[in-house]
């Protein structure tokens, strides 16, 4: 009886839950989505295909028009997030950080508010801030002797892209902002004290000493935003709707799956296209996410504390 | 002597870039909540005045409270947020004591399945997840927000959570053994209470992404009975763009919940952060 090692029932009962509604919910939808995208629908069939979509998406004239006008707006929203948020974030963190600084928890809470309102909340706001209707962008402009500067941001093909970047770097700032905080805490005192012996201070010590130690949290950063930028949806939508107007201007990935697979005033939705859009987002995102693992986090240094 | 006179102007310096970025981060915020008290010809001709005797109104709130449902919004996104983090507590933190407890064959790799979901967004499979939810009849009712979200906060939940399991002693689990404990007795009894400090940093980590969450309510329950207050106040807004003080007034009501939440729950929310729980 003893012999056979019997099913230790426990372990599948703590299991299961978990393991179940993820893979029922998110494996299984995950893959089959793929699966979908290698399918058409031909009289209310559905009928293989093959990688006919991914063919349309990137080579049929009017679709692959969108598919790479969303992708490089996707990457430049990436770009700005990377150039703006993540050095605004640093910077921050790099001011908290400082020992004896007062007021730093308030501080710390009140740049993070943005950070927890929703989208809507965020794209509607600064759509009316931004307004030339209200008028709060132009008279604060004014204000500093800058009104000539003001332009419908949000209205213009040429700005409306950046500016909701902006805007999502505006939300965003906090997360880098706390990753980076906690990071540069955890420096041990004697490294700081010992580059004070050598006359390392201040901002040498910033960029001799702290700033190697948190490449780690930096790439972790870098990582997210990433991830965070390519299936990006919610602000595009709330602040410009799904069109992502002015003339697909600020169309990303996110919004272009939506429209694409929802369908939108007259375009009919069509759920394997959507899916190979879906499938090109996971294959940007898992070869970003190879990347890091392989390319970035294996060779980065990481310095014993 | 250099360095302690430039130690002051150091200190201003630095409260001064604080206090510009503190002011740029609140702003929005501040402008939208003192407008929506305003009455209309207020709000265009005095945007940045405070609300006084004069231009004071709540015109705009009897507007949203007349024409938009916030209150059955704002109960929708209560039930799927609690729903939703109480699935992913309870089952994240059962998968991360089996995995973290016991050793059988497979348990590393069990690990890593799950741990592939905290990168790959859920939103990939959304195709899928809809055609799903339409056959099981689950679309437009909350259980099929509930069900993603807690699919989507399961992966970093047994992450973090057995981290802090591995910590437990095991001293503590042997003596509950030796009495003669079930393995699930002593789970519940034993180690949940001592990994409450990570349930509550995990419960507030997915609390405002699920909160905040537009995309999945609009596509699994767009109903008027399932909208939940982001899509709802997403809806309201779309409707209401001309009339500046419905929207302030939507706006200023989405801001308010969030707000609440974040001063209950900031402390826990900031020492989750830099306590290195994402490591």
């Amino acid at each position: 009886m003893a012999d056979r090692p019997r099913i230790r029932w426990h372990i599948l009962v703590f299991l299961a839950p978990a393991v179940l509604v993820y893979s029922a919910v998110m494996i299984f939808p995950l893959f089959n989505t793929l699966r979908l995208a290698l399918y058409t629908e031909v009289e209310r069939e559905r009928v293989f295909v093959g990688l006919e979509n991914f063919r349309t998406l990137f080579f049929d004239p009017v679709w692959a028009e969108q598919f790479w006008n969303a992708l490089g707006n996707n990457f430049w929203f990436f770009l700005i997030h990377m150039a703006v948020q993540n050095p605004i974030g640093i910077a921050l963190a790099a001011l908290l950080s400082h020992k004896r600084l007062r007021f730093a928890a308030l501080y710390r809470s009140a740049i993070f508010i943005p950070t927890i309102l929703s989208f809507v909340i965020v794209g509607f706001a600064w759509k009316l801030i931004l307004s030339p209707i209200w008028g709060i962008a132009p008279s604060m402009l004014d204000a500093v002797g800058l009104k000539s500067l003001f332009a419908p941001w949000l209205g213009r093909e040429g700005s409306a892209l950046t500016t909701l970047a902006l805007v999502s770097v505006w939300q965003f700032v906090g997360i880098p902002m706390m990753l980076i905080y906690a990071a540069l805490l955890s420096i041990p005192e004697e490294i700081l004290e010992a580059g004070e012996v050598d006359g390392i201070t201040g901002t040498a010590a910033f960029w001799k000493i702290k700033l190697p130690l948190i490449l780690p949290s930096i790439g972790i950063i870098s990582i997210l935003t990433f991830v965070g930028n390519f299936n990006a949806f919610d602000l595009i939508y709330a602040a410009q709707g799904a069109l992502a107007g002015p003339d697909f201007a600020t169309d990303i990935l996110g919004t272009f799956m939506y429209r694409t697979f929802f369908g939108f005033q007259l375009q009919l939705g069509d759920p394997h296209m959507g899916s190979a859009i879906a499938g090109a987002m996971f294959a940007i995102i898992l070869v970003g996410v190879c990347l890091y693992l392989f390319g970035i986090q294996t060779r980065m240094r990481r310095y014993q504390l | 002597m250099n360095k302690a006179r430039s130690k002051p102007v150091n200190a201003l310096a630095m409260h001064g870039a604080l206090i510009l970025y503190t002011l740029i981060a609140l702003f929005p915020v501040f402008i939208i909540l003192i407008n929506s008290f305003k009455s209309r010809r207020a709000i265009f001709r005095e945007p940045m005045a405070l609300p006084d005797a004069e231009s004071f109104s709540l015109i705009g709130y009897q507007t949203v409270l007349k024409q938009g449902d916030f209150l059955l919004y704002f109960q929708n996104s209560m039930i799927v947020t609690v729903g939703s983090l109480f699935f992913i507590l309870l089952f994240g933190a059962m998968a991360a004591y089996a995995l973290s407890e016991y050793r059988f064959r497979g348990n590393t790799l069990m690990a890593l399945y799950l741990a592939l979901g905290i990168m790959i967004p859920i939103r990939i499979g959304t195709v899928a997840i809809l055609e799903m939810m339409v056959a099981t009849g689950l679309v437009n009712t909350l259980w099929a927000l509930i069900l993603v979200y807690t699919a989507q906060g399961l992966p970093l939940a047994v992450f973090i959570l057995s981290e802090f399991m591995r910590q437990v002693s095991d001293d503590l689990k042997n003596a509950g053994r030796i009495d003669g404990l079930s393995e699930y007795t002593i789970f519940f009894r034993l180690v949940l209470p001592l990994v409450r400090p990570a349930m509550a940093t995990v419960a507030v980590f997915n609390m405002i992404p699920i909160w905040n969450d537009l995309w999945f309510p609009l596509i699994l329950a767009p109903a008027e009975e399932t909208k939940t207050l982001t899509l709802g106040s997403q809806v309201f807004i779309g409707q209401f763009v001309t009339d500046w003080n419905a929207v302030l007034s939507a706006l200023s009501m989405a801001i308010l919940p969030v707000l609440v939440l974040y001063v209950i729950f900031s402390r826990q929310l900031i020492r989750g952060i830099t306590s290195g729980a994402v490591k």
